[in-house]
């Protein structure tokens, strides 16, 4: 069959990993792509490996998108899971392209997507263990909060009622 | 339609596969009669004969005389020879064209870009149901308004217009009334006398006949320009040697939906209201688009509460179902689609837009099976979504 998107996307797409909220969950990164109106939530638990470094011992994800955004939204959690943050941190929205083969150049962003979920929820738990915030991180979470907030401006209407059926 | 896997298309306002009869038809125009419609000798004149016999089956669908089809290669050409025909031909007259938010983008760009030549458009906004309203189509016709062009059925929603009544007030007040009708023609009756239509676009790959072929009804008398200048085809309007054989295809075509029409409408109505009830009923949080009556018979579009519509599409695509979606995610441009932005949707009720267009080849048991499997497909989605309900 003549498929739009590559085996590795139609393979986490047809059958995603790691799907779902987590109860107890150390970071929550939450994350719209307004522009396309694509959201994507991600949940990381941290533990300690046998060395004491601060692993990402489990992680999941929700998402409110296409094609690309759940088959990568599915792919970084089996990526990072059992990285340590810092190398978790260190995965680039070119480093899911490549695993995810050919993709349509308007659906670049969707990766980004993944990225920016990722980073966001590094973001929450250092901010919720008052952990020092590396200089990078910031500056991502920094730039993730202004498009979002010109976005979120854009779309007033649309992110007022994100919010109620959130609250649902 | 050839069966090559068990696959079920539900796409047919996308395009259509060409009716075997057409096929057969068409076939001869390749190598035997392949003549140019323009030569003297007995091979141009064989092929004159086709377009011309054309010409009259095509337009006695609509009710036109015979030389008031003008074949051109695309809905996109009639359209924009239309608006621009029109627009440069009588702009001594006014430069002001009034169409509606829920146009083609050909009717939408080509006003645009008659935009950027001087000329004035006013786009009417249409209900929450895709009806414009003809109170506002009176008011917004001026002195120096040369055109309105409104489509008859919409592409995305399946809506129809109340094609008579703008008709008649576009005759009243002197102005030319175009209708697109890409989505409408051989699928529903049009008499353009009836309806005061001036100008009508047809397109043969939207009803069982081949691409490559289309055309666009000129009233007698109509002042228009041409796009293509050249050898002077089609009454001057349409230079190009003639695709004879997309053409006879396209007369096919037209003949058999003029045969089968009524019998075919009743059909579609039935199976499209059998999907429409039932998705509704299966799927909570499940919405209708477009109007509930004055509709295409082939036509359904639903949005669902929570989920993406291009993820849908692809899901649906895996089980063998073709379907599409107004979703800012399946477009180019990141948008979702202008018609459900203009019936009122809200960025979220677009983005879980599914469209399922019914066809000649629709049997009951493709429906039934749409049915079977949607729910579990939205159930799914929606297990993904950070929006489901708990
Ligand atoms: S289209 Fe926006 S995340 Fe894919």
């Amino acid at each position: 069959m003549n498929t739009l998107y590559s085996k590795e996307i139609m393979k986490h797409f047809r059958h995603p990993r790691n799907v779902g909220k987590m109860k107890n969950y150390d970071g929550l990164g939450k994350i719209g792509n307004l522009l396309c109106g694509d959201i994507l939530w991600l949940y990381i638990k941290v533990g300690k490996d046998k060395k004491g470094r601060e692993i990402i011992k489990k992680a999941s994800f929700s998402t409110f998108g296409c094609t690309i955004a759940i088959a990568n939204s599915s792919l970084i959690t089996t990526m990072i899971k059992g990285k340590t943050l810092g190398e978790a941190m260190k995965i680039t929205k070119e480093k899911l392209l490549k695993r995810l083969g050919k993709v349509p150049p308007f659906k670049i962003h969707c990766s980004l997507l993944a990225v920016d979920g990722l980073s966001e929820a590094i973001y929450d738990y250092f901010l919720k263990n008052k952990k020092e915030i590396p200089k990078e991180l910031q500056k991502r979470h920094e730039r993730i909060q202004k498009h979002l907030k010109i976005i979120e401006e854009r779309y007033k209407e649309y992110v007022s009622l994100e919010k109620k059926i959130l609250e649902k | 339609m050839p069966k090559t896997s068990k696959r079920i298309y539900l796409d047919y306002a996308a395009t259509t596969p060409v009716d075997s009869r057409v096929i057969k038809v068409m076939l001869s125009y390749f190598s035997e009669r392949f003549g140019n419609t323009m030569s003297l000798h007995s091979f141009g004149q064989e092929a004159k004969q086709a377009l011309e016999e054309s010409r009259e089956v095509v337009g006695s669908l609509i009710k036109t005389k015979p030389t008031e089809i003008i074949f051109t290669g695309s809905g996109t050409e009639s359209n924009n020879l239309a608006l621009k025909g029109i627009a440069f031909a009588n702009r001594k007259n006014g430069r002001h064209i009034i169409i509606s938010q829920i146009e083609h983008p050909s009717v939408l760009e080509a006003a645009k870009w008659l935009e950027s030549q001087g000329f004035k458009i006013t786009k009417l906004p249409v209900d929450r149901h895709g009806l414009i309203n003809l109170n506002n189509l009176k008011k917004a016709i001026k002195k120096d308004t040369i055109l309105v062009s409104i489509i008859h059925a919409n592409n995305e929603i399946g809506t129809i217009q109340r094609i008579s009544e703008i008709g008649k007030i576009c005759k009243g007040k002197g102005v030319y009334f175009h209708t697109d009708a890409t989505q409408s023609f051989g699928k529903v009756p049009i008499d353009v006398n009836k309806m005061n239509i001036d100008l009508l676009t047809a397109n043969s790959h939207k009803m069982y006949g081949p691409k490559g072929a289309a055309c666009l009804f000129v009233r007698e008398g109509t002042k228009i320009e041409p796009l293509l200048h050249g050898g002077g085809h089609e009454a001057g309007l349409r230079s190009s040697t003639v695709n004879v054989a997309a053409i006879a295809g396209f007369a096919e075509a037209a003949r058999i939906c003029k045969r089968e029409m009524k019998k075919e409408v009743k059909r579609l109505i039935k199976l499209r209201d059998k999907l429409i009830k039932g998705v509704l009923e299966k799927i909570e949080e499940s919405h209708l688009n477009g109007h509930p009556k004055k509709r295409l018979p082939n036509n359904t579009n639903f949005w669902f509460s929570f989920v993406e519509g291009e993820s849908l599409v692809i899901q649906l695509d895996l089980l063998g179902i073709s379907a599409s979606t107004g979703s800012a995610c399946s477009s180019a441009k990141l948008e979702p689609s202008h018609v459900l932005l203009a019936i009122g949707s809200k960025p979220h009720q677009a983005h879980g837009s599914l469209r399922l267009t019914l066809g000649r080849w629709t049997k009951e048991k493709d429906i039934d099976y749409v049915l079977k499997v949607l729910p579990g497909i939205i159930g799914r989605l929606r297990k993904i979504s950070p929006f489901k309900k708990r």
